[in-house]
């Protein structure tokens, strides 16, 4: 389907389904529950899951298929975000201009920094790109701060321009909308103890990362996909054989970059609110580390990490001592004591140390990311059946 | 390229998920019919809880919420009642706010607007939080409180000193507590002309973002009118770790008085920068050179050590303030940790039972109604005397503390030293002068 192989359609549509049904699956717990803490599926993360899960699939077009190491890519997302508020204070509430534009000023963003990146590779690239966005970071937060609002960052007021939209009644604030429908606006639905929220910004960005993951499908599958992973393994011999790779690693930077900068316009679209931070250097490693987390090269891996960390995020820094007397309350005092003094310092302020171990954990036992783990485990379960992507069954390296 | 293989079975599968998502909306009942977000509907209310618990106001963030925690044990009639015992309006009883049992939810905003949103979004779409507070920067502020305008709670600030939280970006859903950039050069600017004279040299360095523009500007103006010329302004970065080369050019140029318009580290760095390169004992124009740093807390007072001795800056509140308000939070706070609150931890305090304090007059949690009691509203006997949130831009007017750094501190406490408390009428100013639109409150739902 859709030109593409059995085995890929299946991922999609497995995406798809988990995509669609994500408020059920992220909220297993009952509302009330000492569980409860542990439910993911409010808007508001959700919209985050996907978002960032874009960032990362167009973050590892570049990194998984070339190996070429961006740090500079949370640059573009901030760019994406600012054109995106631009457009929202000057077009109109409408979403689509805003992510439109996002897209292509990333784009071009992306072409300039690219161009003079991709002179160097390895280690120098890497720094380029790095020092590239925190140039970016510096003059969005102090030089630009007319265009960028500096520390305190844009967001659209009532008395903006937005030539395409009427006037607001009186009282009303601007709200980010697609033909009307608004993005923050939820169904909510409460079955027994449950509730589920179904939110029509994290339906609109679960649609675009679905097509986002469908074309980064098609570009692992493409023959320019294939040159790309040639670059990666082995540019010299690549070059000996009189291709230039430039154009091909070009051409990969700035898709990545697109897809930065539409990841950049939906969280516009979803929060209407742009803070220079958002291209701070540690936003650029971040999806570093949500490629690897997740598995870098992989279709899937990107889009796990994404969520990996965004869950930790959200979720483990807002467990606080408190929390944990509850938890514990049944244990005896000086025992429940003990344990939460134990626990404490993974959680609440200490979630960075969590999300710390668990990525050591993951890259000295599991080199290939969730998405190895999950394979491992399918293995040790599933038939036992020789793998058909190697003709012996193991993985080859490279040269 | 593409193919598309249509099969029989295929469209039959598209057209019944088309045909449930068509049908889904009618299944499900549409948001509850509650007339405000995320109204109160329990035995309990939820209220969230915003600091930096990570990154470079993480100090403060944890001062904020030990008083947080502070504020909800006598809200709901726990430990000795602190300021609720002192506080004019007698509207709370201790037993929770509408005699509804006081329950919180805490954030790590990490200093960063994006952090800050996402957490506070949590609160609201998921723990179902009717009220937002905290903060330690003005940016966060700003963010915070243009996202619960949107969703319809209230937004009680933090630590925020910029102009902008209730100038240019002020919002109906909005309140701050806090002092801001303005009143803090409005008074300063006396006591400096008082102390070093009217016709003095002043060297700005100012952080090069939007609380160190808003702060230089009101610094500026006021000693200016006083008659003092300015000489330069030099904008660091805000990463800057070593002033030093900002330092060495202050001595050419002439200025007898170093304006350190930095906050935090920053302060804690130039400030440390510029005495060991003598500074203070250098003579310019005939007259000492002085230092002075606009914006001061304790905290940063304790990371700059002794350098901080005999230099003037204002402060929101002091733990040495001898007023009943002061004296009855700074007990119950000491009682609970063990040593004396921060400035941060007062304004944080304060909101809470402001917050709590205006629903149980307005007899709802309905931001609407929580405003429209906050608006106008005088009181007294939180620490900061006779004290106004006005209606205009829903900030708080009270005296603002001049302090200097003491020259024989007894503590590691007890590290500034009051000046004077310079009255609420010299530095309130017209609503309108930083423009913004207020707007009107939004319930949300």
């Amino acid at each position: 389907m859709f030109g593409l192989d059995k085995k890929d359609t299946r991922l999609l549509l497995l995406v798809a389904v988990l995509v669609a049904l994500a408020p059920f699956i992220l909220n297993p717990f009952p509302e009330g529950s000492g569980m409860a803490q542990f439910n993911a599926g409010y808007p508001d993360l959700m919209q985050r899951f996907v978002i960032f899960g874009i960032f990362a699939i167009g973050f590892n077009i570049l990194f998984g298929l070339t190996g070429y190491l961006s740090f500079g890519h949370a640059a573009f997302l901030g760019v994406g975000s600012y054109a995106a508020i631009w457009m929202m204070k000057l077009l109109t509430m409408n979403v689509i201009p805003a992510v439109i534009v996002s897209v292509i000023v990333a784009g071009i963003f992306s072409l300039a920094v690219g161009w003079i990146s991709l002179r160097r590779s390895g280690i120098y690239f890497s720094i380029l790109t790095l020092a590239f966005a925190q140039m970016s970071y510096s003059l969005a937060y102090s030089v630009l701060t007319p265009i960028t609002g500096g520390e305190t960052g844009l967001q659209p007021k009532v008395n903006d321009a937005r030539i395409l939209d009427g006037a607001l009644t009186d009282g009303a604030t601007p709200k980010a909308n697609l033909f009307g429908l608004e993005m923050g606006s939820s169904i909510e639905w409460s079955v027994g103890n449950w509730l589920f929220t179904f939110n029509a910004g994290y339906y609109v960005a679960a649609i675009v990362m679905l097509l986002a993951f469908y074309l980064s499908i098609r570009i692992f599958r493409s023959p320019f996909g294939m040159m790309l992973r040639a670059v990666k393994s082995n540019q010299q011999r690549l070059n000996y054989t009189g291709l230039n790779a430039k154009p091909y690693t070009l051409a990969a930077f700035v898709i990545s970059g697109m897809y930065a900068g539409l990841a950049g316009g939906l969280m516009v679209a979803m929060d209407t609110q742009v803070g220079a931070e958002r291209m701070f250097w540690t936003a650029s490693g971040e999806v570093v580390l949500m490629s690897i987390l997740g598995g870098v090269g992989t279709l899937i891996g990107p889009v796990l990490g994404a969520g990996a960390i965004k869950y930790m995020e959200n979720i483990l820094s807002k467990i606080n001592s408190d929390i944990l007397h509850t938890w514990f309350a049944f244990l005896p005092d000086g025992l429940e004591d003990f344990v939460v003094t134990l626990i404490y310092p993974f959680i609440g302020k200490g979630w960075h140390l969590t999300l710390g171990l668990i990525f050591m954990l993951v890259v000295i036992f599991l080199p290939g990311g969730l998405v190895e783990g999950g394979q491992r485990v399918a293995r040790l379960f599933g038939r036992k059946k020789k793998s058909t992507d190697t003709p012996d069954g193991k993985t080859t390296p490279a040269e | 390229m593409s193919k598309m293989n249509l099969t029989r079975r295929g469209v039959l599968k598209t057209g019944a998920i088309a045909g449930a998502g068509v049908a889904a909306p009618t299944i499900f009942t549409a948001q509850s019919a509650a007339a405000f977000t995320n109204e109160p509907t329990g035995s309990s209310v939820t209220l969230g809880f915003n600091v930096p618990q990570t990154g470079p106001y993480a100090d403060e963030g944890a001062d904020e919420l030990r008083a947080y925690e502070l504020a909800v044990e006598h809200l709901n009639g726990g430990g000795d009642g602190g300021l609720m015992n002192t506080f004019s309006s007698k509207a709370l009883q201790g037993n929770g706010i509408l005699g509804k049992k006081v329950e919180y939810v805490t954030g790590d905003t990490q200093t960063k607007s994006d952090a800050a949103r996402a957490s506070a979004r949590s609160m609201i779409e998921k723990d179902g939080a009717v009220m937002i507070t905290g903060g330690s920067s003005s940016g966060v502020a700003v963010a915070v409180q243009a996202l619960c305008q949107e969703a319809g709670v209230i937004f009680m600030a933090g630590l925020t000193h910029s102009n902008d939280t209730t100038g240019k970006d002020k919002k109906a859903n909005g309140f701050r507590h806090f002092f801001n950039s303005y009143m803090s050069g409005a008074a300063l600017a006396p006591i400096l002309a008082n102390n070093y004279g009217t016709d003095r040299k002043a060297y700005h360095l100012t952080a090069d973002y939007n609380w160190g523009y808003t702060t230089e500007e009101a610094v500026r103006t006021s000693t200016e009118a006083m008659g003092w010329e300015t000489v330069a302004a030099v904008k660091t970065p805000l990463t800057q770790t070593d002033f030093s080369s900002y330092i060495a050019p202050v001595l050419q140029s002439g200025a007898d008085v170093l304006v350190l318009n930095h906050y935090g580290g920053n302060m804690v760095n130039s400030l440390t920068n510029a005495v060991q390169f003598g500074l203070r004992d250098k003579l310019v124009n005939d007259k000492n050179f002085e230092i002075v740093v606009p914006l001061y807390s304790r905290l940063m007072a304790k990371g700059a050590g002794a350098n901080v001795k005999g230099i003037f800056g204002s402060t929101n509140w002091h733990w040495s303030l001898q007023d009943e308000g002061s004296k009855a939070f700074v007990k119950s706070f000491g009682t609970k940790y063990g040593f004396p609150p921060s400035q941060a931890a007062h304004t944080c305090y304060v909101q809470a039972l402001l917050y709590a304090d205006a629903v149980e007059r307005a007899g709802s949690f309905n931001p609407c109604a929580v405003g429209e009691a906050l608006k106008d509203f005088e009181f007294d006997g939180m620490g900061n005397g006779p004290t106004l949130y006005r209606g205009e831009d829903h900030q708080c007017f009270k005296d603002v503390l001049v302090v200097k750094g003491k020259e024989n501190p007894t503590s590691e406490f007890d590290l500034l030293e009051i000046v004077e408390v310079t009255p609420v009428s010299q530095v309130t100013y017209d609503a309108s002068i930083f423009g913004g639109e207020l707007g009107s409150c939004n319930p949300g739902a």
